[in-house]
């Protein structure tokens, strides 16, 4: 049995919820504990209700535990909305100087404002103290803790945080309320990291050199992390009037010859559909993240959703060649996006990531990533000319792909168009040429289709039922097989990190040896059932569906499935 | 070896017997052979319309984007390879409507960019529609009661902190071409309004009309090109007399300038170097 905790800190938006979660995912990561974190808030600076969520255990965790061992409520509407989250050996720390009036059990009252004026002389540190008093409470190493604080807040700020932390920590160490300690789990270092950032530092690797984006949660933190390191990695990153300039100016940028990007939710995404079907047309090699949140229109902002799955599979008019990758994990984020430029340049075709709001803002702990097994494949490349002979940017090929050469080049005067064209790039009318170049277009699938992703698949192949999800539910999905199979039952996982070109031979044999298959989203109508359905002709045996803005939890899926 | 206008000679256009676009094509190639730059090493990036398909009719690295858009890419290609000479081709309709927004944030920030709308005050490639520059009052086919009041692209632009704002009109040739040579040179956003007629769809601005009431700023006796409110002033005459040049120019820093990025070498060839992404994953521990 692993070793586990769950810790919630609970308040309104301002009252720094997410950096005390932060901190104590992190504090707990330098521990050697496997983490996972997600967070839940309101579209609102001030305000509302927000929590961030931590699972700590000493044997890997990707996926939310609805129990709760440690509950910090910095207002009372923590305490009344999750006081059914507690277990039996749990807390909750509040305020009672703040909160007065309450009872109950479980209730342990820590005077933190107090605390945290009377140690800082600051009550904006108040949270601090309920950091101190969380890992006060489970018996964590105090020098550890100054230091992630000083590391974290540099210079006198620094300081009185850790003075903050020591008072709610030796506030804690007094309590008997709460017995659970925890030691060491290891000396393993692992990254702590959320997949917004992943798919960043995966840019990066990459040589992603512009981008041009609009905010949208649940991704503006990929444009931020870009430009904070615009100077050092030598990356332009524009703040675009609108998403549709946003993506035109990648289509310029990659055409041009740098790697190119942009990043944007299903809201943004509608407007940057054009741009998707020019880079198609013009053969233009872009990377778009689209991290999906509840739509249609402004929908929920601040959740989750997998409903726009239909939508980037068919964005824009006409057809095209087009690459969708939907990260599983935060592993996932960094080298799918590292291979969505590969592919892109090597294919010269549109690459979407689609992720969501789940994964994209949720924190896992991970293993490093070895940057050497990164490659970079700018795909064909003009080299030289033949004398007589002027260069032609849509070439005809027996693999369908033309090689790429850039505005500058004395020997090669670069054409592309947006219309249809010749292979010269210049604008064309005739039947023979429109059906020569959309057959050049989609001849490039059938390399392509040689390195597609292939499914996880988890489990044995003999169980009776098959459960299949694609994107951020693996880790979900995935722990619910352990806790079936536990139980007694006869189930495996198929989960796919690459939509298109979609794998049929992978999942129609996964299908067919299974008795039932029932496939799991986070949408309204199971519209990758319908994919499924669609490419392999086989029907599954039911859906799981989940489309109020909340992630799974392996306790839905397995309430779900007994129903 | 110097360039040559055959240097710029491209496929045969497939506009209307005199349209306007003609003279802007000759003036453009004029102006490009008269600045001694080599074709790879221009940009052409164009829109859709009649305007759209000019880039075509020449010879130069082209983009041919998408409707309204011919701004937006060009701006990611010039902030990619700063070394290219960049030239934006729009229409009304595509610069003005479908691009409006383009328009005004590319002012805004100041790229570097040329950008040449051919502005006929009416739609050519749908056949004769109303475009955000018909006069007030004109009759089209989508206007059968006649319209509302047009835009003026060039208060717009003063407005938008453009650094560079002018007109000409398609039928003088040569002083267009000194325009789209001043603009190329001017660094930053320079946007250059041409009067172009249509001679298929716009009966009303002729060459004739035109021809009748445009005069060179140059011309007019204390006006400074330097002073923002007297730009304004004139921008709003359109009537009996239309001020073609430049009426408004200042020295700013441009876009690409301000990013320390590209301090000292273009984007596209600075090298991608993986392994310094080493530093980021520390961060993560």
């Amino acid at each position: 049995m692993s070793n586990e905790i769950n810790i919630m800190i609970g308040g309104e938006a301002g009252q720094g919820v997410q950096s005390v979660g932060f901190l104590l995912a992190k504090a707990l990561t330098r521990w050697g504990y496997h983490i996972f974190a997600d967070q839940d808030y309101e579209s609102r600076v001030r305000g509302g209700h927000n929590f961030f969520r931590v699972r700590v255990s000493d044997s890997p965790v990707e996926a939310i535990n609805e129990t709760l061992d440690i509950l910090v409520a910095l207002n009372k509407e923590t305490i009344d909305l999750h006081r059914r989250e507690i277990g039996n050996v749990s807390v909750i720390i509040y305020d009672g100087e703040k909160i007065p009036g309450l009872e109950g059990k479980n209730l342990v009252n820590v005077p933190a404002e107090r605390l945290a004026k009377e140690a800082a002389g600051d009550i904006l540190m108040t949270n601090t103290v309920a950091l101190g008093v969380v890992l006060g409470l489970i018996n964590y190493e105090f020098e550890l803790l100054g230091e992630l604080l000083t590391g974290f807040f540099p210079g006198e700020n620094g300081i009185k945080n850790v003075k903050a932390a020591k008072a709610g920590y030796e506030y804690a160490q007094k309590l008997s309320a709460y017995q659970k300690k925890l030691t060491r789990a290891g000396d393993s270092r692992r990254m702590l990291l959320d997949g917004n950032e992943a798919m960043s530092v995966g840019a990066i690797a990459a040589g992603c050199k512009f981008m041009s984006a609009y905010p949208m949660t649940p991704v503006t933190s990929v444009m931020e992390y870009l430009a904070a390191r615009s100077e050092e990695f030598g990356i332009v990153v524009v703040p675009a009037e609108d998403e549709i300039s946003a993506i035109n100016m990648v289509v310029g940028a990659a055409y041009t010859g740098v790697r190119a990007m942009t990043a944007t939710s299903g809201g943004g995404f509608c407007l940057m559909v054009e741009g998707i079907g020019l880079a198609g047309m013009t053969e233009t090699p872009i990377v778009v993240i689209e991290g999906q949140r509840p739509g249609p229109a402004i929908g929920l902002p601040t959740r989750t959703e997998q409903g726009d799955l239909d939508f980037v599979l068919h964005a824009s008019h006409g057809e095209f060649p087009r690459v969708v990758f939907a990260p599983a994990t935060v592993d996932d984020c960094f080298w799918l996006t590292m291979k969505a430029f590969n592919l892109a340049e090597k294919y010269q075709l549109p690459v979407m990531i689609i992720t969501d709001h789940y994964l994209a803002n949720s924190y896992f702990t991970t293993d490093k990533f070895d940057l050497s097994k990164v490659t970079i494949d700018r795909g064909l490349l003009f080299t030289k000319s033949t004398p007589g002979v002027e260069y032609k940017r849509y070439a005809y090929s027996e693999s369908g792909i033309s090689p790429r050469a850039f505005p500058g080049n004395k020997d090669a005067l670069v054409v592309a168009d947006s219309d249809e064209h010749d292979e010269a790039g210049h604008l064309i009318e005739d039947a023979e040429t429109r059906k020569k170049m959309m057959d050049k277009r989609f001849q490039k699938l059938s390399q392509l289709k040689q390195e597609i992703v292939q499914p996880r698949f988890y489990g044995t192949e003999k169980a009776d039922t098959l459960l299949i999800g694609w994107g951020s539910t693996y880790g979900v999905i995935k722990e619910s097989i352990d806790l079936l199979n536990k139980d007694g039952g006869s189930y495996s996982h198929l989960h796919l990190s690459q939509i298109w070109p979609f794998p049929v031979e992978a999942v129609s044999t996964a299908m067919k040896n299974a008795q039932h298959c029932y496939v799991i989203e986070n949408n309204a109508t199971g519209q990758f059932a319908g994919l499924i359905r669609r490419e392999t002709g086989l029907l599954s045996t039911g859906s799981i569906l989940k489309y109020d803005g909340r992630p799974f939890t392996p306790a839905i899926i397995l309430r779900e499935l007994r129903k | 070896m110097p360039v040559k206008m055959e240097d710029y000679n491209g496929l045969t256009p497939a506009w209307c017997p005199g349209c306007g676009n003609f003279g802007i094509l000759s003036a453009l190639k004029n102006a490009l052979v008269e600045l001694n730059l080599e074709p790879h090493n221009v940009l052409l990036v164009s829109g859709i319309g009649q305007a759209g398909k000019l880039p075509h009719y020449m010879k130069g690295n082209v983009f041919n984007s998408l409707h309204g858009r011919p701004m937006p890419p060009a701006i990611g290609a010039k902030i990619a390879n700063r070394e290219l000479t960049v030239i934006a081709i729009s229409g009304d309709g595509d610069g003005y409507g479908e691009g409006g927004n383009h328009f005004i944030h590319a002012a805004r920030r100041n790229h570097d960019i040329t950008y040449l709308v051919h502005n006929n005050q009416i739609y050519g490639l749908t056949k004769g529609q109303t475009s955000p520059t018909s006069d007030i009052g004109f009759v089209t086919k989508t206007t059968p009661q006649g319209g509302p009041p047009p835009i003026n692209p060039i208060t717009l632009a003063i407005a938008a902190g453009a650094t560079f704002v002018a007109r000409a009109f398609a039928g003088d040739i040569d002083y267009l071409s000194s325009i789209i040579q001043q603009g190329i040179n001017h660094r930053g956003f320079a946007l250059i309004d041409i009067l172009q007629p249509c001679v298929s769809f716009n009966h009303k601005n002729t060459y004739q009309w035109y021809k009748e009431r445009v005069y060179k700023l140059e011309d007019e006796k204390d006006y400074s090109s330097s002073d923002k409110s007297a730009a304004f002033k004139k921008a709003q005459e359109w009537g009996d007399r239309i001020p073609i040049g430049v009426f408004y120019r200042e020295d700013k820093a441009t876009y690409e300038s301000a990013f320390p990025a590209l301090g000292k070498t273009t984007l596209v060839s600075q090298p991608i170097e993986t392994l310094k992404a080493e530093k980021l994953l520390a961060e993560f521990f």
